[in-house]
């Protein structure tokens, strides 16, 4: 059986990407029988070159992918570095969840309903402090540069990253690591720089890599935030997939292509980046330099954390308030009435997308959880790391934009006879799923160490038993965190549920991108925050999982 | 691991290649013999794909849903999209994959340049069945010529109407005395309010129908819209439009530099004070919207001097529909006085009939009769000419040249 789990892991993830980007790469080059194209040519990329504005689309995509990649990081690594082991720290990791739990276009929703010139922020300050009774005209969504893009998708990546930094620093030894580098005289960060961040940064790596792919691909958050003349590339494609003339079919294949090779450049250039913060670092420490900038970075990481944070708070409750209010006008602080009509009217249509919702992530999360633990165990019992050849295998659902092989892939289905499925569904659902599960759980589970199961072993346990009894429990926290994470990420699939489901399977995420076509933000807010109750249940289960099984167990609680 | 890659991808490829088998096509149902299509129609569902952006026509689609149901024992779902284009794009796929029954779309809302891409690839039903319906003769094609032809393109019954469109504009008269009824007085209001009006941003269909009025009006031969653009004269064609374009756009909200995306959004701007003239292209759009608050209830409708644009919006079935019986008894029921009178309630939705209420019996007329049109709806005396759609290809030329000339920056 666990021979088997690696190649039906590969098969299920990758089978979908690949006969999908079959279907992409042939129209890109012109071929398409069905609609006319039966000859290869490379006019669907003349005709892509030749599109206004694409030059400023593919800055945009970079620039703002690479920013919020790298702001990000930068805040939850710094965050880490001053704040590991204190009050603000646990702080934020309280919040983790909850905020985890929202998802991008959520919280992409919120940040404009917050920072609009008609939003909370401006209506709290207005007319008193602004003199305003109307909205300003300023171009704060949708700013040419992509800024308020940029933060929305920061706001969402950091505490994605503080998480996978959380489950790995475990790992880390990176406690005591600190008290020796204090020891030496080193100032906080810099010694958690010099001495954790090297043994934390491979493993946290991958979810890094599949931030920058995400970021800069995105599509819900780039409509809701991001410019639009021209739009960042991702935004575009959707718009070329889906517009009537069917030619446009084979530019938007050739205009997948490029994303693809977008994505690929940026992650390449964070690769280069890597090897230069490496040359950098390790001059540092032969420098015996034991702080620079310490105080300085200890402030603005806080600074950024709390403001990130506090406006991705601020813009869930303004959600809440819309979705409670009747008339909320412009300069109104509040809304003038709190009623619950919105929900009553909706209360049907929520719980039906709700079940239809769980009826595919349920599943979806657990065939994944189930099959990445066999694929890590094998490999364990094998004594044989196959990471370095199988690695870049996973990165492929994360990296290949969803629209470039969505298309392909329904083809394939629907040659097969399962298209609108729930089965069908599901199957596009594990395509993004697995790869999530596995980057959050391989690496804590690689970094178990090895001995506890060789003395287990020497005391007679059999290999079942040492699984079950072992190291199952050392990996629970990261196994929960990864199943709560593939829920969030199957419940916040669009493209697959609407292209793959024929548009059968409503889920919540399906009707509220449909409603927020509308326009109304008491919908939306409703949506939205039905949206966020499901993820955040998984991973408030998540959180409360190692401290249930290990109420006897205190070095695991305390590591957990 | 990569070498296990390559026989994994022929097999997917051999997969999608080799699996597809073209199934024989289903049956076609005869709308002249009705009594055999409610037969075929009992117990079946019919998918029906429709934008699903506002609660109030969704809520009304659930109503025709329970109606078919005890009538006639059909089953509606109503698979909310957020833009038909996506429906036409699920009908090539099936097309692609060798799908020629069984599709998962059996009804789907539609017109314009989506009509005119399933029509020329035949992705519709055929022959044409609209005009065969029991409801068709109570449908008025005298003063609604826009139910045979979809912007110019016959509809040869491939499609049949549902309601009626036509742009009417609406000011917040608590921040307008007197709305301007032309597009210079539109231009000189702007100038003296900047950032005060804007509109969709093309390609979005609200946004394209604006910069058609604004061509309509100034072209110097409008007969030429009725056919397929000349390219020799094209440019010569939309100069005087680009002019009025371009004096207009500094004085935009926003200054022009961004849009909002749909008409949703630009009423939301109305209601946040944020701009003073919107439009839609429903003209009790402002009347329901207040009845909802969602819009304020100093808001007013009016149009422009020389008249506004109109169409009609119709149901089509897909050539591979699995309940084609079934989409032809909800088309038919969409048409009942009845279900039409309902849907011109801007209590309900306010979408104009496409019937003839000459025609119709007694009882029927006065349940229009009886329909309150709403605070800020103007009497269909008011609502001035129809300006017909262009040809389609209009369309396109002009979302590719706003594009490029306003579009990228």
């Amino acid at each position: 059986m666990l021979k088997l789990a690696p190649l039906a892991t590969l098969a299920l993830m990758l089978g979908p990407v690949i006969a999908g980007l079959a279907g992409t790469v042939l129209p890109a080059f012109g071929y398409m029988p069905a609609l006319g194209g039966d000859s290869l040519s490379l006019a669907p990329f003349h005709d892509l070159l030749s599109r206004p504005g694409l030059a400023t689309s593919l800055a945009l995509s970079l620039g703002t992918g690479l920013a919020a990649s790298f702001g990000a990081f930068t805040i939850a690594i710094l965050f880490t570095a001053a704040f590991e082991g204190g009050r603000f720290f646990r702080a934020m990791r309280a919040l983790l969840s909850p905020l985890l739990a929202v998802p991008h276009a959520a919280a992409a929703f919120g940040l404009a309903f917050l920072i609009a010139p008609s939003g909370w922020a401006m209506r709290l300050l207005s007319p008193w402090a602004t003199g305003a009774t109307r909205p300003p005209d300023l171009l704060i969504i949708g700013d040419p540069y992509g800024l308020s893009m940029t933060l929305g998708l920061m706001a969402k990546e950091v505490p994605f990253l503080l998480l996978m930094v959380l489950a790995a620093l475990p790992q880390t030894d990176s406690l005591r690591a600190r008290h020796v580098a204090t020891g030496l005289g080193y100032a906080r960060i810099s010694g958690w720089l010099g001495a954790v961040l090297p043994r934390l940064y491979p493993q946290i790596r991958l979810p890094v890599f599949a931030v920058i792919a995400y970021a800069t691909s995105v599509v819900d958050v780039a409509i809701i935030l991001g410019p639009t003349t021209p739009a960042p590339l991702a935004v575009r494609l959707v718009g070329w997939m889906r517009d009537p003339d069917l030619a446009m079919r084979f530019t938007a294949s050739a205009g997948a292509l490029v994303q693809l090779g977008l994505s690929a450049f940026a992650i390449g250039l964070w690769v280069a980046g890597e090897r230069l913060v490496a040359v950098i670092g390790r001059a540092r420490l032969r420098s015996g330099r034991r702080q620079a900038g310490d105080r300085v970075s200890a402030t603005s990481s806080a600074l950024a954390m709390g403001g990130l944070t506090a406006a991705l708070l601020a813009g869930l409750v303004a959600i809440a308030l819309w979705s409670f209010a009747e008339r909320w006008r412009f300069p109104d602080a509040l809304p003038g009435t709190l009623t619950l009509a919105s929900w009553q009217a909706h209360l049907g249509h929520l719980g039906a997308a709700s079940a239809v919702t769980l009826a595919i992530a349920v599943p979806v999360t657990l065939t994944a959880l189930v099959l990445a633990l066999a694929c890590l165990e094998g490999e364990t019992r094998k004594g044989i790391a196959l990471r370095h050849r199988t690695l870049p295998l996973l990165y492929v659902p994360l990296i290949v934009p969803q629209i470039a092989f969505l298309f392909g892939f329904q083809i394939l289905l629907l040659t097969l006879g399962i298209a609108d499925t729930l089965l069908a569904v599901g199957l596009a659902h594990l395509v993004f799923v697995l790869p999530y599960v596995f980057l959050a759980l391989s690496d804590p589970w690689r970094a178990i160490d090895p001995r506890y199961g060789h003395v287990a072993s020497a005391l007679g346990a059999s290999p079942n038993r040492i699984f079950w009894r072992v190291r199952l429990p050392l990996a629970l926290r990261a196994a929960a965190t990864a199943a709560a994470l593939g829920l969030a990420v199957s419940v916040a699939q669009y493209l697959p549920t609407l292209l793959i489901g024929g548009g059968r399977h409503a889920t919540i995420t399906t009707e509220a991108v449909a409603l927020s076509a509308g326009g109304n933000r008491r919908l939306i807010a409703l949506y939205a925050m039905t949206q966020m109750i499901l993820p955040f249940l998984a991973f408030t289960l998540a959180a409360l999982a190692p401290a249930v099984a290990f109420r006897q167990r205190q070095a695991l609680r305390a590591s957990a | 691991m990569l070498h296990r890659l390559a026989p994994l991808a022929a097999l997917c490829l051999a997969a999608s290649l080799l699996i597809g088998t073209p199934s024989t096509r289903a049956e076609t149902p005869d709308p002249k013999d009705w009594p055999a299509v409610l037969e075929a129609a009992r117990g079946q569902t019919v998918y029906f794909h429709a934008w699903g952006g506002e609660p109030r026509i969704n809520a009304y689609i659930d109503w025709a849903g329970a109606e078919v149901k005890q009538r006639y024992g059909v089953t509606l779902r109503h698979v909310k999209v957020d833009d038909a284009a996506t429906v036409v794009g699920r009908i090539v796929t099936e097309k692609a994959a060798g799908k020629d029954s069984g599709g998962a779309v059996d009804l789907v809302w539609i017109n314009g340049e989506n009509f005119a891409a399933l029509k020329k690839a035949g992705l519709l039903m055929s022959p044409g069945w609209a005009e065969d319906l029991p409801n068709w003769p109570l449908v008025d094609t005298v003063a609604n010529p826009a139910v045979l032809t979809d912007f110019t393109e016959p509809t040869d019954g491939l499609e049949s109407p549902w309601g009626l469109a036509k742009l009417v504009f609406m000011h917040d008269s608590a921040h307008v005395s007197s709305p301007p009824r032309s597009l210079a007085a539109l231009a000189d209001y702007a100038a003296r309010n900047p950032g005060r009006f804007t509109y969709p941003q093309p390609p979005n269909f609200h946004g394209s129908t604006f910069l058609k009025q604004v061509l309509a009006q100034t072209i110097a031969d409008p007969e030429k819209l009725s056919h397929p653009v000349d390219p020799a004269s094209f440019d010569a064609d939309i100069a005087p439009m680009l002019a009025y374009l371009d004096a207009l756009h500094p004085h935009l909200w926003r200054q022009g530099r961004a849009f909002p995306q749909n008409v949703a959004a630009l009423r939301r701007l109305l209601d946040d004070g944020e701009i003073d003239i919107a439009f839609s292209f429903n003209p009790s759009d402002a009347s329901a919207a207040i009845a909802a608050g969602e819009l304020p209830d100093t808001v007013r409708n009016f149009v422009l001097d020389g008249g506004t644009i109109g169409n009609a919006h119709f149901v089509a079935i897909p050539y591979n529909a699995t309940a084609k019986a079934g989409a032809l008894v909800v088309a038919n029921f969409l048409l009942e006085p009845e279900a039409q009178a309902r849907k011109q309630d801007p209590a309900v939705w306010g979408d104009p009939t496409v019937l003839a209420l000459g025609a119709l019996p007694a009882a029927d007329k006065a349940r229009f009769a009886a329909l309150d049109l709403g605070i800020a709806t103007l009497p269909p005396e008011d609502l001035g000419p129809v300006i017909d759609e262009p040809h389609a290809s209009w369309m396109v030329r002009l979302e590719e040249v706003w594009a490029q000339r306003y579009g990228a920056r």
